[in-house]
């Protein structure tokens, strides 16, 4: 098991004739991803190393029965691909595309919850997801992440920031520990999976038996997670928040990570993990040796 | 993007939203000729990102040309919490029978637009928040469903705005939501709305935030970008394309990735050293970037020591490594460099660091993040 994305998840590229898509894509591929077909308007019937590109989502979809998708395209196109995946009846969209004009995400945001709500959007502007020796969606290097044992126990990754997703990956890989899935919900004010979704997939999916979580400064979504934990969370978790000495009212890269009106801190987004029960690094490795130390327990 | 004022009264008259006549005056001379066109009495208003102006005395009353030259000449170069006053601007004086409150955020936390309301406005609306909460309404808006006059004039009724402004407020809000998601902000908030004893309602004060990630459907705003205020390493980072905060340390920060960048920032402060920026290099680091950044570090006169953090995914670690000695070879640095490569490939790049002939007190290397800073932080003591 795994969440979200398996070895039986079929994945099309939007975007595969671009640059990022057809870097991305074949890499994707490269590592055992399904990835059936792409889609790029007005290039139906050519093919990216032997990748079919069709000219709509619909068209690949009865083509290939593909049932995720995997969306690289630029800012300005992004919003109408992730509603063009929803209405081709696509269960999960994941959308790497940075620089997304906010007002679009939230009506993108509303327009799934309302019309699409079979469709699960992961991003905008995040690294993608990686089930490990399964299936690999995204931009994440997929010889960093440690493949899951059959008996445990491995770990689930969720995590806000992307370089920081990869340290996650490396510091399990350095203590030789599996991880189940890794999912990076990125850096935007909507996303559109929350760390409360990630958290609840991975209580219940039984190949993982502890969570890392890599939070960052601005926004709520690390209290959120921090109520959801002390309600429905069983597992043991470990986390590491981004941003201690961030002054406030900068945005620090990603347009979410902004301390504004005193909201947002990471000392506030620590206390309230701390106080549901996750472990707190102070720095990456820390979050990592924590991890270690759970997973022995365990073993 | 933050605006000024004068800007953000100028981007709300596009929405139809009533504001005082007025214009903007970099000198003394200019201010004159400005009241003279707004008609006495006016009111001069220093032109910064910060609030307390008034308090500091950065808001005054005109009656005649002698006095805006006196105030104008006091405000313009002024220093308020370490902003200097560079403009001021002269609008008419209006007549104020009751102030209100009223502002557009997104909620990140319900995903939905936020209406902020209050019938006490032209204070803080932390203080009226931490005073009296109920004082303020809040009203979500789904996005795809927009804000109707309705109820926008329900919200007013809620806010216990007086009967006689009820309409002339909401209609305001309808204009101002309008502003708001056609105008991509990320803030819209006027503080005073205010009602005029003649019975109009309009807009004191614009404070205007905008989503710079919605600047290709806007090329208007390419004047806004003109006079926000960087410092010169912010300039030229801009120029060179690199994300970058300035900061008051003194351990330069290189770094792949926000969160890396962020991260690095924290390690630095553990370890009991501080950052003189932020800097994100990107997913990439080769030879053109990495140049790019150091020059910009370089240019810092702060910096004792310059920490590179680099976590390879899909760039490898020798070509990381490359692109660091190709930039240390062509900028001249005054600080010494820690580097900390990790991730795909690290053992090959750390191996053609150590063979690039750069001498130990030029560039080091460390296995770890931690390891790597408390060495730079070290170097800047």
């Amino acid at each position: 098991m795994a969440i979200f994305v398996d070895q039986y998840t079929k994945v099309i590229v939007q975007g595969l004739t671009g640059g990022q898509g057809r870097f991305h894509g074949l890499r994707n591929k490269a590592y055992g991803t399904q990835v059936v077909g792409g889609v790029t308007p007005g290039k139906a019937g050519q093919d990216v190393e032997g990748i079919p590109v069709f000219d709509s989502v619909e068209d690949a979809v009865k083509a290939t029965g593909a049932n995720a998708s995997f969306i690289a395209v630029p800012p300005k196109a992004a919003p109408a691909a992730i509603l063009e995946a929803a209405r081709a009846g696509i269960g999960f969209v994941v959308c790497i595309t940075e620089g997304i004009p906010a007002q679009d995400e939230a009506r993108v945001y509303a327009t799934l919850q309302r019309d699409f709500p079979a469709t699960r959007l992961l991003g905008p502007n995040c690294p993608g997801i990686i089930s490990p020796g399964k299936c690999n969606i995204g931009i994440t290097a997929g010889e960093i992440a440690q493949l899951p044992t059959a008996t445990g126990p491995n770990v689930g990754i969720v995590s806000r920031s992307g370089t920081l997703t990869y340290q996650a990956l490396y510091e399990l890989k350095q203590q030789g520990i599996g991880v189940s899935t890794c999912v990076g919900i990125g850096g935007d004010p909507v996303p559109g999976t929350s760390f409360v979704d990630c958290l609840a997939e991975f209580q219940a999916d039984p190949e993982t038996h502890a969570i890392i979580m890599i939070g960052e400064i601005g926004g709520s979504a690390e209290e959120e997670a921090a109520e959801f934990i002390t309600n429905h969370v069983t597992k043991p978790m470990s986390a590491y928040i981004a941003g201690v000495t961030a002054p406030a009212g900068k945005k620090m890269g990603h347009a979410g990570a902004i301390v504004s009106g005193g909201k947002g801190t990471a000392q506030g987004k620590m206390d309230a993990l701390r106080m549901a029960g996750v472990k707190i690094g102070l720095n990456p490795t820390e979050a990592g040796s924590l991890m270690a130390e759970i997973v022995n327990n365990l073993r | 993007m933050d605006l000024f004022e004068y800007q953000g009264k100028q981007y709300f008259a596009k929405y139809n939203i009533p504001v005082s006549a007025g214009g903007v005056a970099h000198t003394v001379d200019e201010a004159v000729a400005e009241a003279e066109k707004a008609q006495y009495p006016v009111v001069v208003k220093a032109q910064v990102q910060v609030g307390g102006r008034g308090k500091a005395g950065g808001i005054k009353l005109a009656t005649n040309a002698d006095e805006v030259r006196l105030h104008a000449g006091n405000i313009l170069g002024m220093d308020i919490k370490g902003h200097v006053v560079k403009r001021v601007w002269i609008e008419h004086a209006s007549d104020i029978a009751e102030e209100y409150y009223a502002s557009f955020t997104l909620d990140r936390a319900a995903k939905q637009h936020l209406l902020m309301l209050s019938a006490q406005g032209g204070v803080e609306i932390e203080d009226v928040a931490a005073k009296d909460p109920t004082a303020i309404v809040k009203l979500h808006i789904n996005p795809i469903i927009g804000l109707s006059l309705a109820a926008a004039r329900q919200a007013s009724v809620d806010a216990k705005i007086p009967e006689k402004a009820l309409d002339g407020v909401a209609d305001m809000l309808v204009k101002l939501y309008e502003c708001f998601t056609k105008g991509d902000c990320d803030l819209a908030e006027i503080n005073p709305l205010i009602l005029k004893p003649t019975g109009e309602v309009h807009a004191l004060d614009a404070k205007v935030s905008l989503d710079s990630n919605a600047a290709f459907r806007h090329p208007e705003w390419e004047e806004y970008a003109a006079t926000e205020e960087l410092d010169a390493r912010e300039q030229l980072a801009r120029e060179k394309n690199l994300q970058y905060i300035g900061l008051d340390g003194t351990v330069g920060i290189i770094a792949n990735g926000a969160g890396l960048a962020m991260s690095t920032l924290d390690v630095v402060n553990q370890v009991g050293g501080s950052a003189a920026n932020f800097l994100d290099i990107g997913g990439g680091a080769n030879a053109e970037l990495m140049t790019a950044a150091l020059e910009v570090i370089n240019s810092d006169a702060k910096v004792k020591s310059i920490f590179i953090n680099i976590f390879g995914g899909i760039t490898r670690g020798e070509e990381v490594a490359k692109g660091i000695v190709e930039a240390v070879k062509r900028v001249t640095l005054r600080a010494p460099i820690v580097i900390r490569l990790d991730g795909t490939n690290a053992e090959e790049g750390r191996k053609i660091l150590a063979e690039a002939g750069i001498p130990d007190s030029q560039l080091t290397s460390r296995p770890t993040m931690l390891e790597a800073a408390r060495a730079a932080v070290a170097l800047a003591k």
